[in-house]
């Protein structure tokens, strides 16, 4: 038990002294994942409201495959993010492999379907019938899938936070496509796995209780604008 | 829909955090292959030992190459030479290295460093193997069916290892051969946990053998002998090769300081150098 004390005291140590390859780890893990979720969400909020209002041929198929996709195995990802990028591949050419961009592509694969599937099941839990009421309102239809959009906008927010947290905890695809290069493609998961290797059990532990402190801080922020929004909503609700 | 304001807001906000970090890293993205980038693929030994550590910085203020590791075992950075994806080798494997040369791929090759192999297991020695020879321990371990944890990943390690069992004349099957296809620090955690014997290379162990409940029960045989090499590859493995940083880093690691820092490597620590360096010296005169 000694170590998991060592590598609470080691966490707090290295978080409170700002040692430098820590915070670059850091401030890189989270670059990374927030960059990827922000692709996610630029690709799967659209394709999760095609899924979910679209009416074309095969929409349920592909509806089931976002799903499976919600448990695509990140070193599966990182293989084929991989081979495309290798020097002899057919993406060789723009040199990406072992590079912060490549992990954002592996980890935006990784979340995409994730931000895709849970945009499709909450568009689908808003009453039918709204989209139609706005319209009969005279909204456009723009408008009327922004107001659906805004309607659901606390399941899209969970959409986004469970396609962070798949991102930023994920150990295959940023290992095999960033290749865990120090000072550059190293990651709070890949420099735990590395100090595992190296038998540096506390700093191990140290690198996983900064990676759940940060991934706390995130949720925590997001969570908390979540819940003011909410309450302020209902405010102005309840006073109307 | 005024109320829905903070959300977009708060919505757009986490795409410019996003997007904002996309444009920053993008010079320092840019910026190692604009210098000058290449790819060192290496055995996990060298990594999980420290010695890059040590070495690379020194590298880099010295040639004004950048590089990029890959720790993996010396079975898979061939392969990764073989098909272009890394310019320089450093791996311990010279059978699959004398095999992978002779493909005509790969530039020179050139003798490097050694240490040697130790054969490591619980303090109660359940086969009693303690102090026998390289061959004559595995034919004790396979009698006695103590558990023994292989590599099991095609590394340098595993070559070896799998050499000595053919040596012996055994073929290790059964429950007590277990292999973890993990790198050799892990492995050696395997070993230790479940008291079980292992081939390490002494650099991992006893860089890591305060955390471990392992012994060395055999060491000294010339069977044991741990050869680094370094290969530069050559554009015919791949048009995107990088020969020029390849001859740097092998003219590098070769060279007297680069030796000199391989020998000093871990005397401070461990109170003996983890690595003999070799540079220039006869191959076929190591270890006697």
């Amino acid at each position: 038990m000694d170590v998991l004390r060592d590598g609470l005291l080691e966490a707090v140590r290295l978080l409170l002294t700002g040692d430098q390859d820590t915070w670059s780890i850091t401030a890189l893990t989270l670059r990374v994942s927030l960059t990827a979720t922000a692709v996610a969400l630029l690709l799967g909020v659209p394709l999760g409201t095609a899924l979910a209002l679209g009416r074309f041929p095969g929409r349920r198929v592909l509806h089931a495959a976002a799903n499976t996709g919600m448990g695509l195995p990140p070193v599966v990802v990182g293989l084929f993010v991989t081979v495309l990028l290798w020097r002899s591949g057919p993406l060789g050419a723009f040199g990406l492999l072992y590079t912060p961009t490549a992990m954002v592509v592996a980890q935006a694969v990784i979340a995409t379907p994730i931000v895709a599937a849970l945009t499709a099941a909450a568009l689908q839990q808003v009453d039918p019938d709204f989209l139609l009421q706005m319209r009969a309102l005279g909204a456009t239809r723009t408008r009327a899938l922004w107001a659906l959009l805004a309607e659901a906008r606390l399941p899209l927010i969970a959409a986004g936070l469970a396609g962070f947290g798949a991102v930023v905890s994920e150990v295959g695809a940023a290992q095999m496509v960033g290749g865990n290069i120090q000072g550059e493609t190293r990651v709070l998961t890949t420099a735990a796995v590395l100090a595992t290797g190296r038998g540096q059990f506390a700093l191990a532990i140290a690198f996983g209780l900064v990676l759940l402190t940060i991934a706390f801080a995130v949720n925590l922020f997001v969570t908390l604008a979540q819940q003011r929004e909410r309450a302020s909503t209902s405010a102005r609700s309840s006073s109307a | 829909m005024p109320r829905s304001i903070p959300v977009l807001v708060l919505a757009v906000v986490l795409l410019l955090v996003g997007c904002g970090s996309t444009a920053t890293p993008a010079p320092s993205a840019a910026g190692p292959s604009a210098e000058k980038s290449l790819i060192l693929a290496t055995t996990t030994s060298t990594q999980d030992s420290g010695l890059l550590d040590e070495l690379l910085p020194a590298f880099t203020r010295d040639s004004g190459w950048q590089v990029k590791t890959l720790a993996v075992g010396s079975g898979q950075a061939i392969e990764l030479g073989r098909r272009g994806e890394a310019d320089v080798l450093l791996v311990h494997s010279p059978a699959a290295e004398q095999a992978f040369v002779a493909e005509g791929t790969a530039g020179q090759r050139r003798l490097v460093m050694h240490n040697d192999f130790v054969l490591v297991g619980p303090a109660n020695d359940p086969a009693g193997v303690r102090d026998l020879d390289g061959v004559g321990v595995f034919g004790k371990i396979a009698a006695a069916q103590a558990l023994f944890v292989s590599r099991g990943d095609d590394s340098g390690t595993n070559a070896r290892e799998k050499d000595l069992w053919k040596k012996a004349g055994i073929t290790p099957e059964g429950s007590w051969y277990q292999a973890t296809g993990q790198g050799m620090g892990a492995t050696l955690r395997v070993a230790s946990e479940k008291a079980g014997y292992t081939l390490s290379d002494r650099a991992t162990y006893l860089a890591q053998r305060d955390t471990l409940a392992l012994d060395v029960l055999s060491e000294g045989d010339p069977g044991l002998l741990n050869v680094y090499h370094v290969i530069e590859m050559t554009t015919k493995a791949g048009e995107r090769v990088q020969p020029d940083g390849a001859r740097a880093f092998a003219d590098w690691i070769t060279a007297p300081p680069a030796q000199q820092r391989i020998g000093a490597f871990g005397q401070a620590e461990f109170g003996q150098a983890l690595f003999t360096p070799d540079a220039g010296k006869d191959e076929a005169g190591l270890g006697t």
